[in-house]
Parts: structure tokens; C-alpha cells; sequence
């Protein structure tokens, strides 16, 4: 009887370091990516587009407060992110001009007040009520901010919107901000700061609160919770964060357009946290990431980025509504009972596939672009040069859309098939 | 004065029977499905897009009855093929999808049309003034639109009350597994709901299209404002979407005719305002500049106050 009592503390205590690594090690780890990313690239372009996914992914994720952990569909998101940015940018030229004293490393803060004041104001009346009237107040409130900002030249700049110069700024320790370079960390440590914050706040009682009144409202009001507060406290979190980001946009772009907080930016944070994944923390961040990625690479290529985004967006809400981190995570058992051998198969063919039918269909979609646009001669498609004005190309690119969708059609099921067994628990 | 007030009441009468045709099937889909279909200004936009190409070759009669055919079987496949499978993940699913086909509606508008507006034209056979009064004229398009518009409703109206058809669709409005029960197939009335209802919202957008202008972002600039219509009229009530529309036509009609500012307006009752001050903005502010918010200010406050809406019987 003694044995267990003697072993169990160094089991517990073996535990618990496991634990404690895999909390603290994942955070380093991804403190020190954040450090050594900038040295991993030569090109201004990588630092720049880095910049553009750090800001994108606080966005993001503070989305997600709303969406995933509140089930708050926004509408208006980018009003809390674009005032955030647009008080950010007059305190920094205040900043300028020696009205006041802060420096940029500060101004952040400055625009997640700014987006927590207003969350706090729309947050008193919109959360009273969650699900679709949640979403048309939000739209109604995106749709008044957009309208306005033709009213209040002073303070949203009209069309050229407001710009703003970093560099007028006093300094703190030292620090200059006149390059790319010299932003990302500036942008890093604010990534990782948010981040951090937001994920603490989902384990707050607040945050588990939020999920509660997000799943079973009635049920969270009978425990003793209001379910207007809940969600009020979980849209100003929201709302603050967007301002964080928006306060970084303002330091890294120096300039603010209405565009900024209108319908289609508040429509672009709903695509990367759906495509990344509500459910799951890690979502928006992979979301946010691999959205910015394809835009600033699409857009290097093609005029219609917006289209493939949309495209992935509906194929994700149609097939995979957990988005890329619930596919993931689905895969999580499988991984432990180290089976994922035996996927491979059935994955690479059914990828090899349906990346055939992607070729198909963007080559279809870029002549169509190319014919309604009305030019003639030839264009180069992937690795070959087609002339679209003839038929030959468009028999092509069909017969290799029919081919992929055909054979994803066939391996498909026996893919997932193959999953359901591998994922079934017990021995092999 | 007189002449302004006119011609204001008749423009918005136009107006709001417009937003009438997008608002009635927005408001009837949501009513069966309890979805907020954002796509449906979208269907509005392909009905004015069909309507122009098929209007180069065959006129604009012909186009006035195939764009809304053909839009409207799109709708039913969309319906069928899109918003059937999402279903099973809830209404919030339900609103991403059909807030995608949105963006994927205008993308594709763009790449097959192009991005510059469109010079859809109005038919030359309608093209002369009706009337005039006094110094201004009344078009006769406008009529047509009228006209059009008043026959829908009358048509929606007719079938709703009057036929069996009608009666299945009320029936499936408030109890769907009742219906069911009775034998007849639900879903296949959601489609056909659904179909109809994209094919009003492309006649709208037939009709419309030469006078609100064809162009990628007149999707997004009715949209927001039928769902104002939709919400402020009660959800899934037609009569509520009737008067909301006239209601939001004539008062944004009139706002968009009156050049009286904030400032100008106290200082007529005596109040003057220090005009230099850091909300002078504010008070140059013109009636005419505040008429594209007044829906949304009228939208957020009949949710804070009254989220049944003017003739709705529940709650979102």
C-alpha cells in the first residue's frame, strides 16, 4: 500500500512539468519565431507583408472574442479597428506638433482605448440581445459610421483621409521607428502581448462566462448571470483589441481612409477567422495569416484575388465549417495514435486531385477575365502560354476540372473513410 | 413649395415601391427560413446585369421577363444546392454562406461586366416626360416603374390570400412541421419561395437598373437599406415591408431635397451656435448630407425599441 504513496508525487510532479512545458514552451517558441522572422527574409516586400499579417491576425482574433467565444456575428467589426485608428493617428500628430508627450511604442494603447470607448457606447445598446438582431445593429451601426465619416471631414480627413508621420514623435529610449524593419518588432511585441491577453481572457470567468451565454443563454441567466453584461464586457474586450490593431495600422501605414472601418474591411475579418477556424484559438491566427498571404501573393498575379478568396471562403463555410484549425484538430487522435501513415495515401491522392480541378477552374476563371476584358493574343497560365480567344484552351482547363472533380468524387469518401478508421480508438 | 412637395411624394412613392419588390421576398424568405439573406441585393444586381446583356440583343422587353427568370432559377439552385446543406450548422452558418455568395456575386458581376458602370439605357419607348407641373416634368419611365412595381404587389397579394398555393406558403411561414405532417414537401417550398423571391428582386433590378445607375456596388448600395426596410417593417410581415418601404422612400426623397442645415434650422428658432467651435462640423451639416443615415439611425432604433418592427408579430 505504501508503493503508490511514495511513486504518485513524482508522477504528479512529472505531470505537471509536462504541462507546464507544453503551456510556457509554446508561447516561447513562439516568442522567439516572432524574434528571428525578420532575420529569415531578405526582401523589404516580407517585412511588409509580415507587418500587414501582425496587425491582421489581433484583428482577427479579437473577432473571434465575438464570433467564436461570444457567438456574436459582427458586422461592423472594423468601426472599433478603424476608430481605433483614426484617434491613434490625430494623437500621434498632436504627438508631432509637441501638443502632448507620447511616444509611438504607446500609441497602440492609445487606439484601443479609442475602439474600447466606442465598443463601450454601441456595446450598452447592441448587446442587449445576441444572435440576428446582434448582427443587423451591427451592420446598421457600420453602415452610420460609414455615413458619417462623409459628415466629419475634421476628423475622418474626407476622401484622402488622415495622414500621419511617425517619425515627429519623441522617442522612447531611443527607439526610432523610420524603417519597415524596425516597425515588425514594434508590431511583434504588440502581437504578442494581444495575443497573450486574449488568450488569458478566454480562460478568465468572464471568458468561460461568455461561452456559457453563447451555447445556453437561459441556463446562464438562471446561474446568476446577466447575459447582457457577459456580452458587453466580452465586445468592449473586443472592441479594445481592435483598437490595438487599428493603432498599429495607424503607426505602420501613417495613413487613415473611412475605407478602413467600412463594410468590406469589417467583411474581410469574418473570411480569415472562418476560414482559420471560430472554434478554436489558434483559428483566427492561421486564418489571419494565410488570408494576408494569398492577397498580397494574388494580388501580385491576378486582379481578381477577391474572387479565389471568396471562392475558399464559401468552399470552407460549405465543407469544412470548422475551418482550417478544427480540420487540424480533428486530426489530433489520430496523431497520438501515431496512424497518420496511414492517411497519407488517401490524402496525397485526394489533394493531388483536387488540385487538378483548381487548375482547371482558375484557368477557366483567368480566360473568362482575360476574353471579358477584351483583349486578344496570348497570356501566360501557369506554365504554359494560352491564346483564350481560341478553343482549344478551354477544353483543356474543362477536361482537367471534369477530371479533378470526378476523381475527388471517387477518393474523396475513401479518404474520409479512412480517417473514421484511423481515428477509432483501440489497437490497430 | 408645392411643386417640390409633389414631385418629392411621387419620387418617393417610386422609390419605395422599389425597395418594395427587394424587401417583399427578403422579408417572405426570411419569414420561411429565418434567414437574413444578404445575397438578395445581389440577385438585384444580376437581374440589371442579365437584363442590359440580354437587352443588347433581343430589347428591353424581352429582358424584362428572362432576367428575372433566369435569376430566379440561380436563386432556387443556390437555395437547393448551398443554403439547404448549411442549414444543419444554424442561423449564424446560414447568414456567413449567404454573406459570402454576396461577395462572390459582385466579384463575378466584375469579372464578366468589368468594373465601370454599365449605360443601361431607358427604353426609348418610355423615354418622354409625362407631365409637367409648372417648371418641372414627370417621366414616364417613373410611371412604368410605378406601374410595375403596384402590379407585383397586387400580384404577391393575390396569390398569398387567394390561391391554395398561398395558403401552403403562410402555413409553412409560422408552422413548417405542421405542414409537413400534411403531406406536402417543405423544403421544396422554401425553394420555390426562395426562386421567386430572387426573381422579384431581378425584376427590381431590371427596372432600376437605367434610373439607379448598373454598376458592381449597386448591390451594396440597396442593400443595406432594404434590410433597414425589412427590419423596420416587422421580419416576415408583407404588409410591415409595405409601409416600412414607402415609409423609408418619401422620408429619405424629401431629406435628400431639403438644404437646411443643423446651425441654420436653430438659428431660425433664435439659437445661435458658436459655429467655429470643434463640432462645426456638426452644425453645417445640411439636411440633404444626413439623409443616408437617417435608415440606419431609424434601423438601430427600432431594434433597441421595438425589435418586432411595425407589423411584426415575433422577434428576431
Amino acid at each position: 500500500m505504501s508503493t503508490p504513496v511514495a511513486t504518485r508525487p513524482f508522477a504528479v510532479a512529472g505531470v505537471a512539468r509536462a504541462a507546464r512545458v507544453r503551456r510556457y514552451g509554446l508561447w516561447l517558441a513562439a516568442a522567439v519565431v516572432l524574434l528571428l522572422l525578420p532575420q529569415s527574409v531578405r526582401t523589404g516586400t516580407a517585412i511588409a507583408v509580415m507587418n500587414q499579417m501582425g496587425i491582421a491576425v489581433i484583428f482577427a482574433l479579437s473577432f473571434n472574442m465575438l464570433l467564436g467565444q461570444g457567438g456574436m456575428l459582427s458586422f461592423g467589426h472594423a468601426v472599433y479597428f478603424g476608430l481605433g485608428g483614426f484617434i491613434a493617428a490625430h494623437v500621434l500628430n498632436m504627438a508631432g506638433r509637441g501638443a502632448i508627450y507620447l511616444p509611438v511604442p504607446l500609441l497602440p494603447l492609445v487606439g484601443g482605448l479609442g475602439g474600447l470607448a466606442f465598443a463601450a457606447l454601441f456595446g450598452s445598446f447592441s448587446t442587449r440581445r445576441a444572435g440576428t438582431v446582434f448582427s443587423m445593429i451591427s451592420l446598421g451601426v457600420a453602415e452610420l459610421m460609414a455615413a458619417s465619416s462623409l459628415i466629419f471631414d475634421k476628423f475622418f480627413g474626407g476622401e484622402e483621409g488622415i495622414t500621419t508621420n511617425r517619425s515627429k514623435a519623441p522617442l522612447l529610449l531611443g527607439l526610432e521607428f523610420t524603417r519597415d524593419r524596425q516597425v515588425y518588432y514594434l508590431i511583434a511585441f504588440w502581437l504578442f502581448v494581444a495575443t497573450l491577453a486574449m488568450y488569458a481572457f478566454s480562460r478568465t470567468p468572464v471568458g468561460r462566462m461568455a461561452n456559457a451565454v453563447r451555447d445556453n443563454p437561459e441556463r446562464a441567466e438562471f446561474v446568476g448571470y446577466s447575459q447582457h453584461r457577459v456580452r458587453f464586457v466580452s465586445f468592449c474586450a473586443a472592441g479594445f483589441f481592435a483598437g490595438i490593431a487599428g493603432g498599429l495600422f495607424a503607426v505602420n501605414y501613417e495613413i487613415l481612409t473611412a475605407e478602413n472601418m467600412g463594410l468590406n474591411a469589417s467583411g474581410a475579418v469574418l473570411l480569415m477567422a472562418y476560414i482559420g477556424g471560430i472554434g478554436a484559438f489558434v483559428g483566427p491566427i492561421l486564418g489571419a495569416v494565410v488570408f494576408t498571404f494569398l492577397q498580397s501573393m494574388l494580388s501580385d498575379y491576378t486582379g481578381m484575388w477577391l474572387l479565389y478568396l471568396g471562392i475558399l471562403f464559401l468552399a470552407t463555410v460549405l465543407f469544412v465549417p470548422m475551418g482550417l484549425a478544427g480540420l487540424l484538430m480533428l486530426h489530433a487522435p489520430v496523431w497520438r495514435a501515431r496512424r497518420v501513415g496511414r492517411l497519407l495515401g488517401p490524402y496525397v491522392l485526394t489533394g493531388a486531385l483536387g488540385f487538378v480541378a483548381a487548375v482547371g477552374i482558375i484557368g477557366l476563371l483567368e480566360m473568362v477575365h482575360f476574353v471579358a476584358a477584351g483583349r486578344t493574343g496570348t497570356r501566360r497560365l501557369f506554365w504554359l502560354v494560352v491564346a483564350p480567344r481560341t478553343l482549344m484552351p478551354w477544353l483543356g482547363f474543362a477536361a482537367l476540372v471534369v477530371a479533378g472533380a470526378v476523381g475527388v468524387r471517387w477518393t474523396g469518401p475513401r479518404a474520409v473513410a479512412a480517417f473514421a478508421e484511423a481515428s477509432r480508438p483501440g489497437r490497430p | 413649395m408645392f411643386q417640390l412637395i409633389f414631385f418629392s411624394i411621387l419620387n418617393g412613392l417610386v422609390y419605395g415601391m422599389l425597395l418594395f419588390m427587394l424587401s417583399s421576398g427578403l422579408t417572405l424568405i426570411f419569414g420561411m427560413m429565418g434567414v437574413l439573406n444578404f445575397a438578395h441585393a445581389s440577385f438585384y444586381m444580376l437581374g440589371a446585369y442579365v437584363a442590359f446583356t440580354v437587352g443588347l440583343h433581343l430589347g428591353f422587353w424581352p429582358a424584362l421577363v428572362i432576367a428575372p427568370v433566369v435569376v430566379g432559377l440561380l436563386g432556387a439552385l443556390v437555395e437547393r444546392q448551398g443554403l439547404r446543406r448549411v442549414h444543419r450548422f444554424g442561423h449564424i452558418a446560414e447568414l456567413i454562406f449567404t454573406f459570402g455568395v454576396a461577395i462572390l456575386v459582385e466579384e463575378i458581376v466584375q469579372l464578366v461586366w468589368g468594373r465601370p458602370a454599365k449605360s443601361y439605357q431607358v427604353p426609348a419607348a418610355l423615354d418622354f416626360p409625362l407631365f409637367r407641373v409648372m417648371s418641372s416634368s414627370f417621366p414616364a419611365y417613373k410611371a412604368f416603374m410605378l406601374v410595375v412595381a403596384v402590379a407585383i404587389f397586387a400580384f404577391i397579394f393575390v396569390i398569398l390570400t387567394r390561391t391554395r398555393a398561398g395558403l401552403i406558403i403562410q402555413a409553412s411561414l409560422t408552422h413548417p412541421q405542421m405542414v409537413a405532417m400534411l403531406g406536402h414537401n417543405v423544403p421544396r417550398v422554401f425553394m420555390i419561395v426562395f426562386g421567386i423571391g430572387s426573381a422579384l428582386a431581378a425584376l427590381a433590378g431590371v427596372i432600376a437598373g437605367p434610373v439607379l445607375g448598373t454598376f458592381p456596388g449597386m448591390a451594396q448600395v440597396l442593400g443595406s437599406i432594404v434590410f433597414v426596410v425589412v427590419v423596420i417593417g416587422g421580419l416576415g410581415s408583407l404588409s410591415g415591408a409595405f409601409v416600412a418601404s414607402l415609409l423609408i422612400g418619401i422620408v429619405q426623397t424629401f431629406a435628400v431635397a431639403m438644404d437646411v442645415s443643423v446651425g441654420g434650422a436653430l438659428a431660425a428658432m433664435g439659437v445661435h451656435v458658436n459655429t467655429a467651435g470643434a463640432l462645426h462640423d456638426l452644425w453645417r451639416v445640411t439636411i440633404a448630407q444626413v439623409a443616408p443615415i437617417l435608415p440606419y439611425v431609424l434601423l438601430v432604433l427600432t431594434l433597441i425599441l421595438r425589435p418586432t418592427g411595425l407589423f411584426g408579430t415575433r422577434e428576431t
